[in-house]
């Protein structure tokens, strides 16, 4: 199995459990910023705090030596089936736009977001 | 101070399957908005991914069309970020284990020396939608079709160092994957779409300079234009005695500038991890070997039999050999004319002359290979010169028919009939009486020059169709 780079630092941060005791709001405030989650600043600290507990139970797993242990990804001991490259799906815009809050020229409207 | 460019391009390229990634919707380019979104591609609750064969069996074929590693047990990842036209809030990708590992390919430069590039990677990945920004009353439009189009995410070291051979990578990958047959390669449709890493250092320094990351430019030319441009950026600055912030960057063609394109106050962080909704991929050696021998032919090694099969240079051979169409369609005319190098010559003079003028794909040409060799056939056996040939094609390009066919009909079969050309022969000396005087008088070496006035006027006389060696023989004897 190819395997490549080191993980970036919040990935690393959630599978290690390594910085778990070092968590801080910022990380919260981060983290919740790319979940797209509004967390109340008066909450915080209580948030901060819960997490920092999971992670503490994360680093007692952290504790059992792993070093001959393959990463798992998934916990299914079972390989991937693949379908034959066939088109199965037909036009069902009409049904699927019937539901969406505003279409028009048979796109699906959205607030303006410009990166 | 001098600079040295370090590049490294990331290349999406779309794969050619008849339906999605994860989908049976299907990838036809051009259809009427969302009217190939399926409720997999548009994220409903509960719906899962079940992954396409053949873009499995294609990444495979292109990590040994590059002579990779090739992943024999992948896994996809999830990318999480938010976007409109990314209806699950992540895109499926692969990270720490893609389908295909380090490989390298050859590249070939104007003058026709040749650079090894390094592969980092290839790795399969699901388009996202496309938004559209132009006013629906202050609101974006979402079209969902191209949204889990297979894509091949192709990764290259940063051993690229000017926009000459980021082009040249460019084409030879371009090459490759349609030789392969795994993509259209149509840039136009965003078949191949490429992000470029640059970054400056001093000349001979060893560390890499921060780099700027241009996104999404789709032409061979604006990818040469983006270069040049965010060099002289990035120089001045540097120079300025400035810092280069690492941000990604929108290549603007029409101002022919580069401009910034998110702030990275919240530097992307994308949260991978495995995705639970599918499962390893997990490939053995005999379908790797199986796909292994339905390799084709690869353009270098096409272009290197060119050079030893048919003498050609290596140049003529890397244009001859650049796609599988036009490298048939050499060998058609090569296998009908008997002779490689007139072949070579033709095709890309003449024949691709005229497709690139007329803005014609090969597909289209009017000039079926065994018509080309039927007119080469003429020139080697003097029934026409070389310059009839190229009047009898520009015919042949009309759809006048075969080059015997036009010869016939325009009655411009080289004259090789000995009385025909004497009596021609003679008429054009008794007419030039000072230039047979000047003739006489000279000595051998002016002779040689001389004798083309005559050559011109019998060549003239005959409308361009005496035999040019037999009037050179003619000519020789009668103006002793």
């Amino acid at each position: 199995m190819i395997s490549l780079r080191p993980l970036p630092p919040t990935e690393a941060f959630f599978l290690s459990g390594l910085y778990s005791m070092a968590i801080e709001q910022d990380d919260i405030e981060k983290i919740a910023e790319l979940a797209r989650i509004r967390i109340d600043q008066g909450q915080i600290g209580q948030v901060t705090q819960r997490i920092t507990e999971i992670l503490r139970m994360v680093d007692q797993l952290q504790a059992v030596d792993t070093s001959e242990v393959q990463p798992m990804a998934n916990p299914l001991d079972a390989t991937q089936i693949l379908r034959p490259d066939e088109v199965t799906e037909s036009n069902r815009r009409e049904a699927f736009q019937a539901i969406a809050p505003a279409v028009e020229d048979g796109l699906y409207l959205v607030p303006k977001v410009i990166d | 101070m001098q600079w040295e460019t370090v590049i490294g391009l990331e290349v999406h390229l779309q794969l050619a399957t008849q339906s999605k990634i994860f989908s049976g919707s299907p990838t036809t380019f051009g259809a009427q908005p969302n009217t190939q979104a399926s409720a997999v591609d548009l994220a409903m609750p509960g719906m899962l991914p079940v992954l396409n064969e053949k873009a499995v069996r294609y990444a495979v074929l292109f990590g040994l069309g590059i002579g990779a590693e090739i992943g024999m047990r992948s896994v996809f990842d999830r990318k999480n970020y938010f976007y409109p036209d990314l209806p699950k809030g992540y895109q499926i990708s692969q990270f720490q284990h893609p389908i295909v590992g380090r490989g390298e390919f050859e590249i070939q430069l104007e003058d026709g020396s040749t650079r090894n590039i390094g592969i980092t990677r290839a790795h399969l990945e699901e388009d996202a939608g496309k938004s559209l920004h132009e006013d629906y009353h202050g609101q974006s439009g979402i079209d969902l079709n191209r949204a889990g189009t297979p894509l091949l995410e192709i990764v290259s070291e940063p051993d690229i160092r000017s926009a000459e051979e980021a082009v040249a990578y460019l084409k030879a990958l371009h090459s490759l994957v349609t030789y392969l047959g795994i993509s259209d390669g149509n840039m136009s449709e965003g078949s191949m779409r490429c992000d470029i890493n640059i970054s400056l250092r001093p000349m001979g320094a060893d560390t890499l300079g921060t780099r700027a990351e241009i996104k999404n430019v789709n032409s061979f030319r604006f990818v040469e234009k983006a270069i040049h441009h965010e060099f002289e950026r990035q120089a001045d600055i540097l120079e300025d005695g400035g810092t280069i912030v690492q941000e990604t960057r929108l290549y603007d063609a029409d101002k022919n500038e580069t401009r910034s394109m998110r702030s990275k106050e919240v530097a992307n962080d994308y949260r991978y991890f495995p995705e639970p909704d599918l499962l390893p991929i997990v490939i053995d050696d005999s379908y790797v070997e199986a796909l292994r021998q339905q390799l084709p032919e690869l353009p270098t090694q096409k272009r290197d039999r060119f050079v030893q099969q048919y003498g050609l240079g290596n140049y003529d051979a890397n244009v001859l050999a650049d796609s599988r169409e036009l490298a048939d369609y050499f060998e058609a005319v090569v296998a009908g004319c008997g002779d490689a190098k007139i072949a070579a010559n033709w095709v890309q003079v003449e024949l691709l002359g005229q497709l690139n003028r007329g803005e014609l794909e090969l597909a289209s040409c009017p000039v079926s290979a065994t018509n080309l060799a039927g007119l080469i056939a003429r020139i080697l056996d003097n029934s026409i010169s070389g310059k009839i040939a190229k009047q009898v094609f520009e015919a042949m390009w009309q759809g006048e028919g075969s080059a015997d066919a036009i010869i016939e009909a325009r009655g411009l079969k080289q004259v090789s009939d000995s009385g025909e050309l004497e009596s021609m022969v003679d008429e054009v000396i008794a007419n030039s009486a000072a230039q047979v005087e000047q003739y006489l008088a000279a000595d051998e070496g002016k002779r040689k020059k001389l004798v083309g006035y005559f050559v011109g006027q019998v060549m003239k006389l005959s409308k361009g169709q005496a035999n040019p060696q037999m009037v050179n023989q003619l000519l020789a004897k009668k103006l002793q």
